[in-house]
């Protein structure tokens, strides 16, 4: 080694080096291509299990049930109500009616019911959309020869109707607009915890806080927080607001108890629950955002006699906002997604109403889509995915509102 | 004319000094001590973490079937049999925890050093964005993929007998996936920061584009690097979602990767999935094995920010 520095020396070892260097190059562009694939797969995978053909028989055939010719999804209301009431049990009835009665109910809404209680579709076969669209013969073939009675159609479990129905047991009927409503209530006080006291907590240290002890314990503690498991804070929140705060958050202190509201396990509990897990992120957002105000514009601010509150309300806030907004927006987008700490603190597994207030049980997407992942049959499956797209979508166009805003408003000094 | 205005500036000389006199402003002492108050909330929170866990946990270990010695050489979690042995729930969140490892370390570091080192700046613009989607995914969409596409991936390669419908591979390698984006960008920020001297330098001695980078660069930013794998473990061993969805139900002490078998994380949410009782042993349970998550975690993420401030090498 020691007297091979002439340049043939160099260039003997240059192609071993070079090829490795290929070598390695190709390996490290292939890792690359592996995460790329991951991520195409995954999203593959969930279309794949929200469309395809789906086999189901109905326990009474809708035909049977025409009036003089009138097929049934022509019927008026009142054909409807009076159906039910001449199928239906008189207790199972009333309690329909005790419900909402029928009177206030949609055509929609009564037409549903029938086909739920009357008609009963009941799934005997589920396909994945790859194999509707490779194999559609062979399904038919199937389902001609082992369920003759039953119809075959390719649905997308993903339609308006998905998103508009509320909850139910039945994998036809099934809908995710209580869980959108469960969803949008807790974010709501998520972010109305999360984001005053966030933004106040990176103003105080930014721009407030010396370089003492105690404010030095405080960010080390919120950077620690921040990568806290998420259910620790399920837990803590079961701990504090279901239990010791049960009497506030089941809204009993308000005089509003309800009974079906048992025990403080509501969206309030909820939101707050989640409001203590996104507030770490949204004060390191908002600090490193506050921190791209250069300080010249401070000083400027204070040399016209502003005070420290003047200056940061008038010149420091209005430029770090859209930085404080987006990193806000990405906080909530991870509660949205957040299932974990929502099982602990309890959340409902089958109601079919709205909730409609801060005391209200609740369900929301991921743990709708959760719940129906758990369940054995595909159809549960089907619908988890497409309650998937109905969250990806909206997780989306949230980031995409972040990134817009970071675009449009963001200043660069 | 020349009197007057010098009679002004006196006046309003005199009226500036007495707005420059120090006065109290309340608004702003007010304003200051609402926003201390929001800054020293987050200490409560982890107080409130660490008593009301401490303080259920105390209960658990108070009570009379728990011994404190069986949990940490007995191997059987059965609450309702008064068994409490932690090795079938730690055992389970090891082999996860190891094969995500296995999956996001090499796959992550490659990605960090092809996006820092080799790609332009076209290929970075469209693949950073990617991982930031894979990021944002909630990761119960990633238990839904380890449970309808990962699981019945294994079952075809290894065979239906081999590997059971829910198993901790198939957690294991989607976990992988979703820490992938965390270690890559952290390790990405780290290579980064390496000074471009340092690189010129290495190319300037006739070093190839991989001696450079994994000679140079990468020993240069092997704090961060170790800070990303760390804060990677803590995330793996803190994941529940797709534990919970595709690792199985019911403690199982077993390395076997393709057997079912509940982590800790994944028990903790499956027993407060149904309506648990306060001051059951259940509930006291969760408390119990929460404080030992929060311990392990938070002990993995102070020695990852340890490693960065101490051995980051500064450059000018």
């Amino acid at each position: 080694m020691k007297e091979k520095t002439t340049v043939e020396g160099f260039a003997d070892n240059l192609a071993a080096r070079n090829r490795r260097g290929m070598v390695w190059q190709a390996l490290i562009q292939a890792s690359t291509v592996v995460g790329i694939i991951a991520l195409i797969a995954l999203m593959l995978n969930i279309i794949n299990g929200a469309y395809g053909y789906v086999a189901y028989e109905a326990k009474v055939d809708p035909d049977t049930l025409a009036v003089n010719g009138v097929a049934l999804q022509d019927q008026s209301q009142e054909q409807l109500v009076t159906l039910l009431q001449s199928t239906l049990s008189s207790g199972a009835f009333k309690k329909l009616e005790n419900e909402k009665p029928f009177a206030s109910r949609s055509l929609e809404d009564v037409y549903q019911l029938v086909v739920d209680r009357i008609v009963r579709p009941q799934v005997v076969g589920v396909w994945s959309l790859w194999l509707s669209l490779t194999q559609a013969d062979e399904i038919r073939a199937t389902v001609a020869q082992e369920n003759p009675d039953a119809e075959l159609d390719f649905v997308s479990w993903l339609n308006p109707g998905f998103i508009t129905r509320p909850q139910t047991s039945e994998p036809f009927t099934a809908g995710v607009r209580t869980a959108i409503f469960g969803s949008l209530w807790t974010i709501l006080f998520t972010i109305l915890v999360a984001f005053p006291i966030g933004v106040g907590a990176a103003i105080y240290l930014e721009e407030y806080a010396s370089d003492t002890w105690l404010n030095r314990i405080i960010q080390t503690n919120i950077n620690n927080l921040a990568g806290v498991p998420s259910i620790i804070y399920g837990i803590l929140g079961l701990a504090i607001f279901v239990r010791t705060l049960e009497p506030l958050t089941s809204g009993e202190v308000f005089g509003l108890v309800d009974p079906t509201t048992a025990n403080g396990r509501t969206v309030l509990s909820a939101g707050l629950t989640l409001g203590l897990l996104v507030l770490p992120i949204i004060i390191i957002n908002a600090q490193e955002a506050i921190r791209a105000v250069p300080r010249s514009l401070r000083n400027a601010s204070f040399g016209v006699g502003a005070t420290k509150w003047q200056t940061v309300w008038s010149h420091v806030l209005p430029n770090a906002l859209p930085g404080i907004l987006t990193g806000t927006i990405l906080a909530i987008s991870r509660a949205i997604g957040e299932t974990a700490p929502l099982v602990v603190v309890g959340a409902s597994t089958a109601i079919s109403f709205d909730p409609n207030s801060p005391f209200s049980k609740f369900t929301t997407l991921p743990i709708q889509i959760y719940q129906w992942t758990s369940r054995p049959q595909d159809e549960f499956r089907s619908l988890a995915a497409a309650s998937i797209l109905v969250l990806l979508v909206l997780l989306l166009s949230l980031n995409a509102s972040a990134v817009l805003l970071r675009n449009r408003f963001s200043r660069r000094f | 004319m020349a009197d007057l205005s010098l009679e002004k500036s006196i006046e309003r000389k005199a009226s500036m000094k007495n707005n420059l006199r120090r006065k109290p402003r309340w608004g702003e002492t007010i304003i200051q001590s609402l926003l201390f108050f929001s800054g020293f909330f987050s200490i409560f929170t982890t107080l409130g973490i660490v008593y009301e866990l401490g303080k259920e946990a105390l209960l658990f270990f108070q009570m009379p079937e728990v011994k404190f010695l069986d949990i940490f050489t007995k191997t059987k979690w059965q609450p309702h049999t008064g068994e409490f042995g932690i090795w079938p729930l730690f055992t389970s969140t090891m082999v996860t925890t190891v094969i995500a490892m296995l999956i996001a370390i090499p796959l992550g570091l490659a990605v960090a050093i092809y996006l820092s080192e080799y790609a332009g700046p076209r290929v970075r613009s469209t693949l950073k964005p990617i991982l930031e989607v894979l990021a944002g995914i909630p990761t119960i969409v990633y238990g839904y993929f380890a449970l309808t596409f990962m699981t019945p991936l294994l079952r075809d390669i290894f065979g239906r007998d081999v590997v059971q419908i829910y198993n901790t591979a198939s957690a294991g390698l989607v976990m992988g996936i979703l820490i992938l984006p965390l270690i890559t960008s952290m390790t990405e920020d780290a290579l980064s920061a390496v000074p471009r001297s340092l690189r010129e330098a290495a190319y300037g001695m006739g070093a190839t584009k991989l001696e450079t980078a994994v000679q140079i660069v990468v020993p240069a930013a092997l704090s961060g690097i170790a800070a990303a794998v760390i804060v990677g473990i803590s995330r793996a061993i803190g994941e529940t979602m797709i534990v919970a969805v595709a690792a199985g139900a019911g403690p199982n002490f077993t390395l076997n990767p393709f057997v079912g078998a509940e982590t800790l994380t994944g028990h903790i949410v499956r027993i407060s999935g149904g309506d648990l009782s306060y001051d059951s042993i259940d509930y006291n349970s969760i408390f119990a094995l929460g404080l030992f998550l929060f311990f392990v975690t938070l002990t993995l993420n102070i020695i990852s920010q340890q490693i960065v401030r101490r051995f980051r090498e500064v450059y000018e």
